[in-house]
């Protein structure tokens, strides 16, 4: 082993190329570091910025269209780039490990988590079986996996988000490497899961003194996991330094706006005061059960994934919805769309939607639309801009197609995009625009209420910012009601009022913006809270007390079931919290 | 217009283009361009031993072994070919097509009816199908052209039911319900231009197997009637000739590929053309 202050690996002057010919373009440029024993580098950047490259060229895994035109990449002496493959296979696994973003992709569905974590340590150690066993076990019991014989013998798809993803890890640590690189290890994971994932890696590195490489575009994972940090932006290095020295004295504009953008838990202005407006949408125990396919001698059950949500949401406010995957939060929005059957009442304006078909509904939909997650998902890649915004004055109102072309220009207008942009497909626009384009086409029947469903969680964080700040001047102008789902409490304290916390399919917490955030009752939303990373030096948290899995209700009911009716007692004039 | 100019813009659709301009005027000028009529025996264009006549003056592609002009069969065949080739392969892509976006798209019992019903249709064999088929009718071009369109629109049925599945579950399908869009709209402006590449590709690849097809119904008597020629019946009767008179199974064999050929470059081309996320990227 090495003494601690000699780097384990370090990145002088690498360049990545993409395309050859006149398509070659530069992706990554003239980028250096180094990596130390029980130290962690974190690589910030946006999404384009060339991190995930960087790191894959370490690995000796680039894609086929890449090349490297020039540095090196220093490993024990040894320069990664110019090892031949034979080579390189000996040391990924070995001595160094990876941990990829999407733990059910990365995993083989056809192996048993035994089988998997068996493969590595038979490829680069002689062992036998019984050794072999024992390490796998033992690795288990390093990554906190509970009932570690029962998981040995499971497959991928019967183990959690979080679990399988601490089999990733305990995959890429088994023969305990001393250099461990992790791209994006918690981007698709719950806030909760992600602090204990990373809790899980600040230990396990202590505990093997391994280097922690550490890709994220998440600003708070950086502030609270990274020594040192390297920030990126389209393929160039914009700084590198201390935690300290980038969080507080960064040198590069870039890295000042791109720390100016991140929402900070804790840091947003209090709301602007809302005076008694009248109520818009008014929630009454709204219930979605979907029913399970079942054998002829089976007992029919069904999930309960929403159960008896109330809320009111008024003229101009914004409404947060927050919980963790899987809590019901976008099956609440769509049934709220009409998207799904539901029991239980929801009035807008008054008049009740339930059981609305035909014409009746055809004229209410006028008055709530929603913006999707996924702008390029939600976007014809076969349509232009004019026929996307214009559709739904198509449907509605039959205009014709000079007056469409005028209103069309005009909602563009509003959402800050260029006129000329009205011939143009979604594949010739950025995330960002292609966002303002669902927000274009959701305003364009003037509605009283916006369902949000994260759309902004796809989205860079400048870009983010910009979103945000377009959906706030356009409730203000127009008197826009929003219900805001998403799952970033930085995000939703920036842009809500009132904010509802669901859990299990019921809203466990609900009330004023700053009440539930800052003074927060349920012990779900506390942990909620708890889990978040800050952004902000100084502030690191201690995850530990989030190891321990919260006991999750099981949402498969029987017929007979009937849901507890639910009591909510008052903490302040607008904060009230479920009573179990 | 505009994408009838983007394709002739590259030379080998502009080639295939052409190919198929000239089978169709063959096939449409065929009693006034032949040289001899097809069905007509000629005494001196068989050799003195019986055989057909290798490819020489009068006969430009040789004769058969009846001593008929190949090459008056193949002009005349033309005609059975290409109207057997887009008829029925075009009517079998109408009828996959609707039934594939109809089980996708209602899903229900609706969508298990026809989907069991592609299925029965798929593990039935579908020469004796076939055979059943042309027995109960009088066969006839017509006949055979129907018969090869309810034998074939079971994998397109198929293919487009499987992508109309996967269509649906898209974010932009979530948006047009939420706009309140028709089912109609939302099929026909929404859908249908999505499935439009494997539509045209089906539609394109499925002739030389439909003429294929045709040739193995000729062969076994319940295709096109003798004496009228269709390429793949030129094939199958001179098969057994292959070794002496090899022309007679290479120059409609040759026939075929390059028509079928010649659809599947336009109608790749066609694809592209269509797809505004592939302009300006080649």
């Amino acid at each position: 082993m090495k003494p601690d202050d000699q780097p384990s690996l370090s990145v002088e002057r690498l360049s990545i190329d993409v395309g050859g010919g006149a398509s070659r373009r530069r992706v990554v440029d003239e980028l250096s570091f180094a990596l130390y024993p029980r130290r962690t580098l974190c690589i910030a950047g946006e999404s384009g910025s060339g991190k995930s490259l960087s790191s894959l060229a370490i690995m000796g895994l680039l894609p086929k269209a890449a090349s490297v035109p020039g540095g090196a990449i220093l490993f024990d002496n040894r320069d990664l780039l110019s090892l031949p493959e034979r080579e390189l296979q000996r040391l990924r696994g070995k001595r160094i490990g990876m941990i990829f973003q999407e733990p059910m992709t990365s995993l083989n569905p056809l192996l048993t988590v035994g089988q998997q974590l068996a493969e590595t340590l038979r490829r680069h150690e002689a062992l036998s079986r019984g050794e072999i066993h024992q390490r796998c076990r033992a690795m288990l019991d390093a990554v906190r996996m509970p009932q570690v014989d029962k998981r040995l013998t499971q497959y991928p798809h019967e183990l959690s988000g979080g679990m399988r993803q601490r089999v990733m890890i305990a995959m890429a640590m088994l023969c305990q490497p001393e250099i461990l690189i992790a791209d994006e290890p918690t981007t698709a994971l719950d806030v909760t899961i992600q602090a204990q994932i990373l809790e899980l890696m600040r230990e396990l590195q202590q505990q093997f003194a391994t280097s922690l490489l550490l890709i994220t575009h998440d600003m708070g994972v950086v502030a609270e996991m990274a020594d040192e940090v390297v920030v990126m932006n389209q393929g160039r290095m914009e700084e590198r330094g201390s935690l300290h020295q980038v969080f507080t004295a960064a040198q590069a504009p870039y890295t000042r706006k791109l720390l100016a953008a991140v929402p900070v838990l804790g840091s947003a202005p209090p709301p602007d005061a809302l005076t008694e407006q009248p109520v818009v949408l008014a929630v009454k125990d709204l219930s979605v059960r979907f029913p399970l396919r079942h054998g002829w001698f089976e007992t029919p059950r069904t999930v309960h994934a929403v159960e008896g949500v109330s809320f009111e949401l008024r003229q101009g406010e914004t409404l947060g919805l927050v919980g963790e995957s899987g809590c019901g939060k976008s099956t609440t929005g769509k049934a709220l769309m009409n998207m799904l059957n539901y029991q239980g009442s929801v009035k807008l304006l008054g008049q009740e939607l339930n059981g609305l078909q035909g014409d009746a509904l055809q004229r209410v939909r006028r008055d709530v639309q929603m913006v999707f997650q996924d702008p390029y998902a939600a976007l014809n890649p076969r349509k232009t801009v004019f026929d996307l915004v214009g559709e739904p004055l198509l449907i509605h109102d039959k205009m014709p197609e000079p007056q469409r072309r005028e209103r069309v220009a005009q909602l563009l207008q509003q959402v800050d995009l260029p006129r000329d942009t009205l011939e143009r497909y979604p594949h010739q626009f950025s995330g960002g625009q292609r966002q303002r384009i669902c927000i274009a086409r959701a305003l364009a029947l003037n509605p009283k209420v916006i369902i949000a469903d994260e759309s902004v969680s796809a989205l860079d964080v400048s870009v983010q910012a910009q979103v945000l700040e377009l959906l706030e001047r356009l409730r203000a102008e127009h008197g826009l009601s929003y219900l805001f789902i998403s799952h970033d409490m930085a995000v939703v304290e920036r842009i809500c009022h009132r904010v509802a916390v669901m859990y299990g399919g019921r809203i466990v917490e609900i009330g004023a913006r700053d009440q539930v955030l800052h003074n927060p009752q349920h012990a779900y939303t506390r942990r909620l809270l708890a889990a978040v990373p800050v952004p902000e030096v100084g502030r690191r948290r201690d995850f530990k007390s989030l190891l321990k899995e919260l006991e999750r209700p099981d949402p498969i009911k029987t017929a007979e079931f009937v849901a507890p009716v639910q009591r909510f007692s008052a903490v302040a004039a607008d904060h009230w919290v479920a009573m179990e | 217009m505009n994408t009838l100019k983007a394709l002739l813009r590259r030379p080998a659709v502009a080639v295939s283009l052409l190919f198929i301009v000239t089978v169709v005027l063959l096939a449409a000028l065929a009693p006034w361009i032949s040289p001899f009529d097809p069905d007509e025996q000629f005494v001196e264009g068989l050799t003195l031993e019986g055989a057909p006549m290798a490819p020489a003056t009068p006969y430009w592609m040789g004769t058969d072994l009846l001593g008929r002009d190949l090459l008056s069969r193949l002009i005349f065949g033309a005609r059975t070919s290409l109207f057997i080739g887009v008829l029925a392969n075009g009517l079998a892509v109408l009828i996959g097509t609707l039934v594939g976006l109809t089980a996708g798209f209602v899903r229900g019992w609706l969508g298990s009816v026809l989907m069991r019903l592609t299925d029965l249709m798929m593990a039935f064999p579908a020469l004796l199908l076939a055979i059943a088929l042309s027995a109960i009718f009088q066969p006839s071009v017509w006949i055979v052209a129907m018969v090869i369109a309810m034998v074939n629109w079971v994998q397109i049925a198929r293919v487009i039911y499987a992508e109309t599945v996967a269509l649906s579950a898209r974010d932009f399908v979530a948006v047009e319900r939420t706009l309140g869009a028709s089912s109609l709209r939302i099929l026909f402006s929404h859908l249908l231009p999505h499935l439009l590449p494997t539509i045209l590709v089906w539609a394109t690849l499925g002739i030389s197997t439909t003429v294929l097809l045709e040739a193995t119904l000729s062969y076994l008597g319940v295709g096109v009637q003798p004496p009228t020629p269709s390429w793949g019946n030129i094939i199958f009767e001179s098969q057994t000739y292959f070794t002496s008179a090899p022309w007679l199974v290479f120059i409609p064999g040759a026939a075929i590929i390059l028509l079928s050929l010649a659809f599947n470059l336009v109608g790749d081309a066609l694809r592209d053309e269509l797809d505004p996320t592939l302009k300006g990227r080649r």
